[in-house]
């Protein structure tokens, strides 16, 4: 047996047990990045499409309705349709305004620690899953470009607020029926829980966290900051919930816009 | 009861080789258990590390069935049915059968700038609970090693190992970070030298832990987000430059100057 010192360097190669193989897991270990995998991709997949279609985004004043997909909105673009226009626009942009501003939740959802983790696993398969050989035979982690990039989540963080509050007021504009007063629709609920699950997922964010209070050394000596963590831990700890729930409604607030935009259906009034 | 086949890995720095045994099964036993059956009749020569059997010295750590777990904290009764395979730790070198030389932890251990605290006030140093809280829970950490174990950076890259001090230690640097009586800034030194930017934060240490420690959520994230603040914020950078606050460099953090 080979003689152990006190070291303070390490000792790289020693030779290792077990056999050479990829992974002992009898598990079904592959499950969970084939759904992660299969989920994000029908979710591209789908705002992409959605995305391009630059039209069935809003449903306006001739059904007595002002609902917007959270895709479009703010719209920005030169030729939104009548009465969904944000009030400041980039002059000269004549595609689908989705696609400027769709760069911010997505920026904010691919920087996301979750989803880091999620697709880290899913599509890169480093690793695909816990004791499961990664699948690449070099490996940097994020200390290169691209991937040292994801320190800038904070600042998709500070943007997706901003998407939050215009969200909000969409949400509010929502309860506005045109020609007839105000009150509640499927639609107006579609709105309302696609708001508040986006809200919970930015304050359950990690960044969130750490700029509330997580980066001071002493509690004691920053109360607010202290109770401002105190209060976004617990909803930290469901991020990983929010991240899902809030990703599905999105796109089904977006596929409810455009269903009821585009006639397939009717958007019911509830009270 | 039915009978047990373990098929356990035996060997050492020269190769090896699983070996099977069969043997009855005893009600409520453990992992554990049945190698000390096996070790008592088939195989006295058979090595396997312990000493507590109650979860709590972090010796008996090894893989089951591919997992890392504590051999006294994994019930029979609760693996799937079918024979059960043991292997010694993946990450670190073999001494023989299940036992791993580990001492690349206490190399990453020694590397950790220690508590350097402001000079004693009169009163002497006064903490609060919501101090101490925070960093109690990396303080159950009984060093089993297996989030080191079962973190791919240098579980499936060994050249990592130099430069990557690991999932353990970076709570330790956590702990140390959150310390309101520390004075040492180790941000860049992490950066730098410890490899934090290498954990793509996929969470097996977290997922592995038996003291169930929010490794991730609560050490690394929170670590990486300082790094940001020191590093990658230009906002943070020019609020510093302002206020005229210093931060010490890496090599300034390693050195530590007697108490
Ligand atoms: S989260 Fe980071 S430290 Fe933990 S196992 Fe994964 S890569 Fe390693
Ligand atoms: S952090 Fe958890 S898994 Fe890692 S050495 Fe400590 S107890 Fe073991
Ligand atoms: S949004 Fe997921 S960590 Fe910030
Ligand atoms: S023997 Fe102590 S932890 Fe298992």
């Amino acid at each position: 047996m080979a003689v152990m010192e006190s070291s303070t360097s390490v000792v790289l190669g020693g030779t290792r047990g077990g056999p050479s193989v990829t992974h002992l897991r009898k598990d079904r270990w592959w499950l969970q990045p084939v759904v992660t995998m299969s989920i994000l991709t029908a979710f591209v997949i789908y705002s992409t499409w959605a995305a391009f279609q630059n039209r069935y985004y809003y449903v306006g004043a001739g059904v007595h309705r002002d609902l917007i997909s959270p895709f479009y909105s703010p719209c920005i673009a030169d030729d939104c349709v009548s009465g969904s226009k944000a009030g400041w626009h980039f002059s000269g942009w004549s595609l689908s305004p989705a696609l400027l501003i769709l760069i911010f939740p997505l920026g904010f959802r691919l920087t996301c620690y979750y989803y880091r983790r999620s697709y880290y696993r899913a599509f890169w398969w480093s690793p695909p899953a816990c004791a499961v050989a990664d699948a690449h035979g070099t490996y940097t982690g994020e200390t290169r470009f691209p991937l040292i990039m994801q320190n800038v989540h904070r600042y998709f963080f500070y943007a997706g607020l901003v998407f939050n509050v215009l969200l909000t007021i969409d949400a509010v504009e929502a309860f506005r029926e045109p020609g007839l007063g105000w009150g509640v629709s499927v639609g107006t609920i579609v709105l309302c829980v696609n708001a508040a699950l986006l809200w919970l997922y930015s304050l359950s964010c990690h960044a969130c966290r750490h700029l509330c209070g997580g980066h001071v050394k002493s509690f004691s000596q920053h109360k607010i900051r202290h109770r401002l963590w105190k209060l976004v831990t617990p909803l930290n700890a469901k991020h990983m919930n929010f991240a899902w729930a809030s990703l599905f409604v999105v796109a089904l607030t977006d596929v409810y816009v455009r269903l009821v935009a585009s006639g397939a259906l009717t958007d019911y009034k509830l009270f | 009861m039915a009978d047990v086949t373990m098929r356990i890995w035996r060997g050492d720095a020269n190769g090896g080789n699983f070996e099977t045994f069969t043997l009855a099964q005893n009600e409520g036993e453990v992992v554990l258990d049945v190698i000390h059956r096996i070790q008592a009749t088939e195989a006295p020569d058979l090595a396997c590390r312990w000493n507590c059997k109650a979860g709590k010295c972090g010796s008996c750590s090894a893989e089951i069935n591919g997992k890392p777990r504590l051999m006294c904290m994994t019930r029979m009764d609760q693996l799937p049915e079918g024979e059960v395979t043991v292997t010694p730790m993946k990450t670190f070198p073999i001494i023989r059968d299940l036992v791993t030389d580990v001492s690349f932890n206490y190399v990453q251990a020694q590397k950790v700038p220690a508590l350097l605290p402001p000079p004693m006030p009169e009163r002497g140093y006064v903490m609060f609970q919501e101090d101490v809280e925070r960093g109690q829970e990396f303080r159950k950490c009984i060093e089993c090693f297996m989030c080191q174990d079962v973190c791919h950076v240098i579980r499936d890259h060994e050249e990592n190992k130099e430069h990557y001090s690991g999932p353990r230690f970076f709570i330790r640097y956590a702990e140390l970070e959150m310390h309101p009586l520390d004075t040492n800034d180790r941000r860049h030194l992490l950066r730098e030298e410890m490899g934090l930017g290498y954990c793509n934060i996929t969470k097996c240490c977290t997922e592995v832990c038996p003291e169930h420690i929010h490794i991730t959520d609560n050490a690394i994230i929170p670590l990486k987000e300082r790094v940001v603040d020191a590093a990658y914020d230009p906002v943070a950078w020019l609020g510093r430059k302002i206020r005229r606050k210093h931060n010490r460099t890496a090599d300034e953090a390693a050195v530590q100057p007697a108490p």
